[in-house]
């Protein structure tokens, strides 16, 4: 009876879709406390100042920016109701609705568009997001232009999600725009922009979140009330939401714990929702110096020799998607049409021979392999395992903590690693970096690799300006070929984040942002 | 005279060992590789050179170390612990914050190990033999040999999951409304589980020596006189023999003061209690120097408060202490 009922229901969606339009959308319910978690405490409420998932999540609903995002990635009026690009791709205006205050009641305006910039340039550390900015205009109140040195298409998404936080000028332009990252506001007595108002922010335990009432999209937010309980333990989060205490929650990664959640009644578990968060895993090679890994065979054999199938499905449990470039799969620029370097042991010791590294005994060389977080350990162990069947010994080198392990990267004294980042969504935001070669050993998370190719900076620089989206497109594909040729980095699989939610909730934040998005629009049913 | 005298010289050593323990901790933490701008980067997404340089500037990391070292001792004498690296926060501050909630936990399972590991344990002397005795020995292995963590797990997993009669994190729930005792139920559901697993190893020791005092005591002429007496079984066992068998609990529940505090950071990770616990954990991760040399200050005061109170108990108990000055 139950197949059927649902066969009923599968039936009336498709005939719905068939007739054109979309599955009739449940009417939201208003009010309601939803109970949320984040999984460690946020060093700042205040997105202008502080990036990161952490912080995402209440900045987003404390500060509204210029644009949103739809599941297409798609730019969605926000705060700006409409926008345009200038033929020369030089200045962007941003006609602002003219009914938005602050929490405090006053009116947003272009000068705190204007103050926001400044704020993000001098704090925020995503340089890259509006480096071309040279300034911004207010014509009037309700109109922003923001003047740019160059074309910079990553603009759009670097005004979305968290990126672009809009902060009152009245209220933390009282200290130098440097020092705004120190405000004593950023952690209580918050005046955003938002659909929620910070009612408490109790570190270690809860930021407490209230709808605005008087919030620039009318009717919204649906909720009233929005408790983000900071639960740091994975196991005591897992049950929590099986026993319904926590209603949603984002970017959980553990293979066991989604897979065990995907099997309770109540609750959906998706990976859907994080293109343009970008998170990946990956292999990283330090090409420098004159050791085997400067070789291009040496690193192509290496993957040859590791099984990203086993990464996938064993180590991940099948949580993780593949990902074979830089550019995370749910991006409209990935290409998928590169090589796959499916396991071949026999190409991998053909090449390990080409290069000159001759067995000796059982082994042709050694090489070390280090890890920044213990949950990647069982990765680090497998290369070692992986790179033993074709004569590399390698060494694990575990780091005491995460400093640590950066430090080692920063240094460039590594030879292999195991690594996690993130695109952030424009590929110049979170991709050029880690393979520009003007960025070699400029700390964590840039190119640690020691890569250079002259032809990918130009691609990167190319990219970086070119407004037609086409054009762009291209760029970014022969980027990736490249990069899947040259294997500074072997791109393994995403970092498999997940949103639970119960069947509680409507309208879960599932676009590209994960919850460093406005969940203006989510609610609680009944 | 001489119990002024003694408590001054100890309060004088407890200030040096508290020096010490900072000067030593600092040192060390220095010697690691890498610092707090690297997980602040790690928490922003990652960030370049200029903003790693920045972030040392700001917090006066790239000063040298005897410079570093001296600004922060210098603080300390003048009763300023400095500001979190991590939290944007006064560390004085968010240790007061977290410190209720771990004198709590700590107490609770302290008091609630005490007393039901006395009782085992002098149940189980009464028939060293028994059925009883062996059940207690047998949860007292238990306790003592499960991690914390584990057993927290566990707990969990038949308490809030299976049977959910406890809430699963945190402290209170943010969502009950209500006057004082509708908050103190709430809070005080939210301690079982973290209290009795947090017990649970410390529960293990008392028993044990409880009981092996007990056995000891029982066998002592004094109790062999006062069965004579005809004194009740009863009589015999609680007022004679446990006043005397108490004293050697009571010291080793002191000098098991400040494992409790150590246990309670695993026991707090397991359970999200808002204690001092997960904020040293959180803070080593995050190589929060300021903070981490804040908390061991703290738990060290904690320590030896702990430690003067344990005398005091044992002059309560052992009348032949009260004279003393030591």
């Amino acid at each position: 009876m139950k197949h059927f009922a649902k066969l009923v229901v599968a039936s009336a969606a498709m005939a719905a879709i068939l007739a054109g339009g979309q599955v009739a959308a449940e009417e939201p319910v208003r009010g309601g406390t939803l109970v949320s978690v984040m999984g460690s405490n946020p060093r700042s409420l205040n997105g202008a100042v502080q990036s990161g998932i952490v912080t995402g999540y209440p900045a987003a609903q404390l500060f509204a920016s210029p644009l949103r995002y739809d599941e297409d990635w798609t730019p969605q009026p926000y705060l700006a109701e409409s926008w345009e690009i200038s033929e020369d791709g030089l200045s962007v205006t941003l006609n602002l609705v003219k009914n938005a205050k602050f929490h405090d009641g006053q009116p947003i305006t272009s000068e705190d568009i204007a103050f926001s910039v400044d704020v993000i340039k001098a704090n925020h550390p995503f340089k890259t997001m509006f480096a071309p900015v040279e300034m911004v205009e207010t014509p009037d109140e309700h109109t922003a232009v923001l003047k740019l040195s160059k074309p910079h298409p990553a603009l759009m998404l670097a005004m979305s999600g968290q990126l672009m936080s809009i902060l009152p000028k009245h209220i933390y332009g009282d200290v130098p725009v440097e020092e705004v990252k120190s405000h004593p506001r950023n952690n209580e007595n918050v005046v955003g922009s938002g659909p929620f108002k910070l009612v408490e922010f109790k570190n270690g335990e809860h930021v407490i979140l209230e709808r605005f009432d008087d919030f620039f999209i009318e009717g919204r937010p649906y909720l009233d009330r929005v408790v983000l309980r900071i639960i740091t333990d994975v196991s005591a989060r897992t049950i929590a939401y099986e026993n319904g205490e926590l209603h949603m929650g984002a970017f959980e990664s553990v293979p066991q714990m989604v897979n065990r959640l995907k099997k309770v009644d109540g609750i959906t578990v998706t990976p859907e929702g994080y293109g343009a968060i970008g998170p990946l895993d990956w292999l990283a090679m330090n090409t420098g110096g004159d050791g085997p890994l400067s070789d291009v065979r040496v690193r192509k054999a290496i993957a040859y020799a590791v099984d990203k199938n086993f990464i996938q499905n064993a180590l991940m449990q099948g949580t993780a998607a593949d990902s074979r470039t830089g550019i995370h799969p749910d991006s409209p620029f990935y290409n998928a049409e590169v090589e796959t370097y499916d396991v071949d042991l026999d190409k991998a010791n053909a090449l390990l021979d080409e290069a000159g590294f001759l067995m000796d005994g059982d082994s042709r060389f050694s090489l070390t392999i280090d890890f920044g977080w213990p949950g990647v350990k069982p990765q680090v162990e497998y290369v070692k395992a992986a790179l033993k069947k074709v004569g590399i010994d390698v060494e694990v080198r575990a780091s005491a903590d995460f400093p640590t392990w950066a430090k080692r990267m920063g240094d460039m004294e590594f030879d292999m690693s195991w690594d996690t980042v993130f695109n952030w969504g424009d590929p110049v935001i979170g991709v050029h970096r880690t393979y520009d070669s003007s960025n070699i050993g400029k700390g964590v998370w840039s190119n640690t690799q020691g890569y250079s190719n002259a032809r990918v900076d130009e691609l990167m620089a190319m990219a970086a300006v070119e407004s037609d989206p086409e054009k762009r497109k291209a760029l970014y594909m022969e980027f990736q070929q490249i990069i899947a040729d040259e294997l500074p980095v072997y791109h393994t699989n995403t970092l498999p984040y997940h949103t639970v939610y119960s069947d509680k909730v409507g309208n879960p934040p599932l676009g590209i942002w994960g919850t460093s998005t406005p969940i203006d629009m989510t609610y609680l049913k009944e | 005279m001489t119990f002024l005298k003694n408590t001054g010289i100890r309060i004088l050593y407890a200030v040096i060992l508290l020096i010490a323990v900072l000067v030593l901790n600092f040192s060390l933490m220095h010697l690691a590789p890498g610092d707090v701008a690297d997980t602040i980067s790690q928490s922003m997404g990652g960030a370049d050179q200029e903003v790693l340089d920045q972030i040392r500037a700001d917090y006066g990391l790239d000063q040298p170390f005897l410079v570093q070292l001296g600004r922060y001792v210098g603080g300390v004498l003048q009763f300023d612990l400095g500001y979190s690296f991590f939290y944007n926060e006064p560390v004085t501050k968010l240790i007061l914050e977290r410190l209720p909630a771990t004198l709590l936990l700590v107490f609770t399972a302290q008091i609630f190990a005490l007393l039901i590991g006395v009782v085992l344990g002098v149940i189980s002397a009464r028939k060293p033999n028994g059925l009883a005795s062996h059940t207690v020995t047998l949860i007292a292995l238990f306790g003592y040999s499960a991690p914390v963590f584990w057993t927290g797990i566990l707990l969990l997993i038949a308490f809030s999951l299976k049977i959910p009669w406890f809430p699963v994190a945190g402290m209170r729930d943010v969502t009950v409304d209500g006057g004082f005792w509708v908050h103190f139920a709430d809070v005080a559901r939210h301690l079982v589980l973290p209290g009795i697993t947090l017990a649970s190893i410390f529960l293990a020791l008392y028993s044990r020596l409880s009981r092996a005092t007990m056995l000891e005591t029982l066998g002592s002429d004094y109790v062999r006189t006062a069965k004579a007496k005809g004194l009740s079984e009863h009589q015999v066992v609680y007022k004679h023999a446990l006043k005397n068998a108490l004293s050697p609990v009571i010291t080793l529940a002191g000098l098991q003061f400040s494992a409790v505090v150590s246990g309670a950071v695993l026991v707090e990770a397991v359970f999200s209690w808002p204690g001092l616990g997960t904020l040293a954990f959180q803070s080593i991760i995050a190589r929060d120097t300021p903070t981490i040399l804040g908390i061991l200050f703290f738990s060290a005061l904690v320590v030896i408060v702990g430690n003067l109170l344990t005398d005091m108990a044992l002059r309560l108990v052992d009348p032949r202490l009260r004279g003393r000055g030591a």
